[in-house]
């Protein structure tokens, strides 16, 4: 084995390894030594090095998609810089240390309550691992954590204190040669998080991992990694945000769930990275992979996603229902509104005898965008008595915008129980004057409206984030209606 | 309270209101009767401030203010309330947090503080009661799902919750039965006031079996070719529209 190690290695250096160890920043492009790079900066192991560069050899034969109801501008891969630590580089000991701007998103999140509720010992809190450009700041709540067993702290972290577990999952999801972006994270990946939930532990607080695109240029690729042992649960959220500018920025990251026997796994999402301006110039490119995997019976994984941000969106968390009764759900609301570009759903992977999966999309189009669901349910022939319900909802505002539906359906067992639901509605002039009718102006009247359209979906986030990701739904269709 | 003089209003280029004079005072109820098409659903909704309405002459006094120059939403917070022929539904909305953002943008349009979350749902219950609306519909999503009884029933009660000066009840007695139209007239007539005033607008008399107008006055292709007491409405039942056609046209 490391023979085969060295000898991957050792055939790159010809390439000479020349780049300046102590940048903070690696210089734009992307080749083998830009991985060396990462992977030095990160002191990482050998096998990870070859796991990267695997990965990137891969990547090279791999055609960016375009299948996607989505037209963009190819991003450039040699213009991006791949690794970007954050200034200043110390260690930070509290949040008190922490960006007050980046302190402000977390109260716009509703998560620096974190700190009050820790004094006062409330049950429902919050463990969080932020992340800024591509680098694991700051992780709360590791020792409380860890007394109960679970691990939750930086994804370069857990390489270096965790490997067996790492080696054990990584990939184990989502194949590094899986598609074209996630071949690109597998390569330059800098960071992000790791959880692990032992055996019949239920995780006390909520975990949380808090995204930012901080530094100009720079991609932002994280991986995180979450495994559930034997009848454990947790709950996940991820907050995305990125400032204002005018080029378009890359974020392609790789999520990966692992359920075992009656685990269970809730992943939330509010994702606001920059759309864009009002002309459609600017923001950032998000091309996600996420994918969970009941592996054993009874497990069940659920994903909640509110996405906001984003100039284009491609993202499809899945669930592979591989044990017997496991459950998969998909619950998620898009808003794209100027020119966004949002094409977004799920895969239900249905293998297991008496899985059950359930999709609820709630898409919302304003100004010239356009917003597609595209899914996927398969039920493989040895998936007896399979069930899916799927309901997908388009809501148009204004008449320049696009609604569109892909829904893919294949079945191989004839036990299967399919049902699929779908409408398309436009605010109604008679909606809006009912409520301005009743003192209620435009813009509140289409947050009423909006919010109550993705109900079933916003019930669905923990507490914290539903209020927020009220706010948010409102303030992206702010302007939307004249 | 309402002055209304030599109002034309048209929509998509056709007049439907061809001078519409009418004046009301706090404490009075109008009845507005006539024939469909006569104008009646229009003058509601350009009071309420439909867009759609162009107003082409005329004028709409409202407490002192120039009703016209005001949105449609100034029109509600300043007390105008238009009780729907068809109220619209909004899913996943519930009446209770429609109401609660209604009365908070009510308040602070007025300058007042945003309401008490206990005042606000002793209120509730109040009125709930007092307009003998099912708990269980109030909680619900606006509209969703109900009856048309029960829809117009909801009408009432968003009525009693917001309180308002002027009250517009656009042919809130059709699809009625009669022991709605009975609960919907109590309702009605338990929210009436020294202070307030309302509008009926209906194409049957018997609504005016339950609540007695003060006035009636008929519509008749634009204009208000007949005003009198609550004797007027009998007359015509009696006689039917083709009575006031036949002496408009005599």
């Amino acid at each position: 084995m490391n023979e085969v190690i060295e000898e991957k290695i050792s055939a790159e250096y010809k390439y000479g390894f020349v780049t300046d160890i102590d940048a903070d920043n690696a210089p734009k492009g992307l080749n083998e030594d830009i991985i060396r790079f990462i992977s030095a900066k990160k002191n990482e192991p050998e096998w990870m090095l070859v796991y990267r560069l695997e990965a990137f050899r891969h990547w090279l034969t791999m055609e960016e998609p375009d299948w996607a109801h989505v037209s963009y501008q190819k991003p450039d891969f040699q213009e991006i810089i791949y690794y970007s630590a954050p200034k200043p580089k110390k260690v930070l000991k509290s949040l008190d240390e922490v960006d007050p701007e980046l302190l402000k998103t977390f109260q716009k999140l509703g998560i620096s309550i974190l700190e009050q509720e820790r004094l006062s010992g409330v049950e429902s809190r919050v463990a969080i691992d932020v992340i800024v450009d591509s680098v694991s700041v700051k992780t709360t709540f590791k020792e409380t954590l860890a007394e109960k067993g679970i691990i939750f702290c930086s994804f370069g972290e857990a390489i270096q204190e965790h490997p067996e577990l790492v080696q054990k999952y990584m990939s184990s999801v989502v194949p590094s040669s899986d598609n074209f972006f996630a071949a690109l994270n597998s390569a330059v990946f800098t960071d992000g998080s790791f959880c692990y939930i032992p055996k019949g532990v239920r995780c006390p607080m909520e975990l949380s991992t808090y995204f930012r695109i901080e530094a100009a240029g720079t991609g932002q690729f994280e991986r995180t990694l979450i495994i559930a042992e034997e009848g454990s649960q947790v709950s996940y959220l991820e907050g995305c945000t990125a400032p204002m500018r005018d080029e378009n920025q890359l974020h392609a990251a790789v999520v990966e769930l692992v359920a075992h026997k009656n685990a269970q796994i809730k992943y939330s999402t509010v994702q606001n990275w920059y759309p864009g301006d009002k002309e459609g110039k600017g923001g950032v490119f998000n091309f996600v992979t996420k994918r969970g995997i009941c592996l054993e019976e009874n497990a069940k994984i659920s994903w909640t996603q509110v996405e906001t941000g984003s100039a284009i969106t491609w993202k499809y968390p899945s669930v592979i229902l591989k044990g017997d009764n496991s459950i998969g759900e998909f619950y998620s609301v898009a808003v794209t509104n100027n020119y966004q570009q949002a094409d977004t759903g799920t895969k239900m992977i249905h293998i297991g005898k008496n899985t059950k999966s359930t999709i609820i999309s709630k898409g919302i189009s304003a100004g010239f965008s356009n917003n597609s669901y595209r899914g996927l349910v398969r039920i493989a022939k040895g998936a007896e008595n399979a069930r899916n319900f799927s309901q997908c909802d388009s809501l148009l505002m204004g008449d320049q915008c696009g609604a569109h539906t892909f829904p893919y359906i294949e079945i191989k067992n004839n036990t299967a129980v399919v049902e699929h639901e779908a409408t398309t509605s436009k605010i109604g002039e008679d909606q809006l004057f009912y409520c301005k009718q009743r003192g209620i102006d435009n813009e509140k009247a289409i947050g009423l409206i909006v919010n109550g359209y993705c109900k079933d979906v916003l019930s669905q986030l923990p507490m914290e984030f539903a209020v927020e990701a009220q706010k948010l739904l409102e303030v992206s269709l702010e302007g939307s209606v004249g | 309270m309402l002055s209304i003089k030599n109002l034309h209003a048209s929509i998509d280029g056709k007049e439907i209101l061809k001078g519409i004079n009418l004046e009301i005072k706090e404490g009075e109820v109008h009845a507005i009767m006539g024939p469909n098409g006569s104008g009646k659903s229009t003058l509601a909704a350009v009071l309420a401030g439909r867009s759609e309405y162009d107003v082409t002459e005329g004028e709409i006094i409202y407490n002192g203010k120039n009703l016209l120059e005001l949105e449609a939403e100034d029109r509600a917070r300043e007390g105008v309330f238009l009780a729907f022929q068809y109220p619209v539904e909004i899913p996943g909305v519930s009446n209770i947090n429609f109401l609660k953002t209604a009365i908070g943008e009510i308040r602070a349009y007025k300058g007042l503080e945003p309401i008490k979350a206990k005042d606000f749902l002793m209120m509730l219950k109040e009125k709930q009661e007092l307009v003998e609306i099912d708990r269980a519909l109030v909680r619900r999503s606006i509209n969703e799902g109900f009856s048309g009884g029960e829809k117009k029933r909801n009408e009432i009660f968003q009525m009693a919750m917001l309180e308002p000066k002027l009250s517009i009840l656009d042919e809130t007695d059709s699809g009625l039965d009669i022991d709605a139209l009975r609960i919907v007239a109590n309702g009605v007539n338990k929210l009436k006031s020294e202070e307030n005033a309302t509008i009926i607008i209906t194409h049957y008399q018997r609504l005016l079996d339950y609540i007695i107008p003060d006035f009636v006055h008929i519509l008749h292709n634009g204009k208000i070719v007949k005003s009198g007491l609550k004797e007027l409405a009998l007359e015509l039942e009696e006689k039917g529209y083709d009575f006031i056609k036949e002496e408009v046209e005599a």
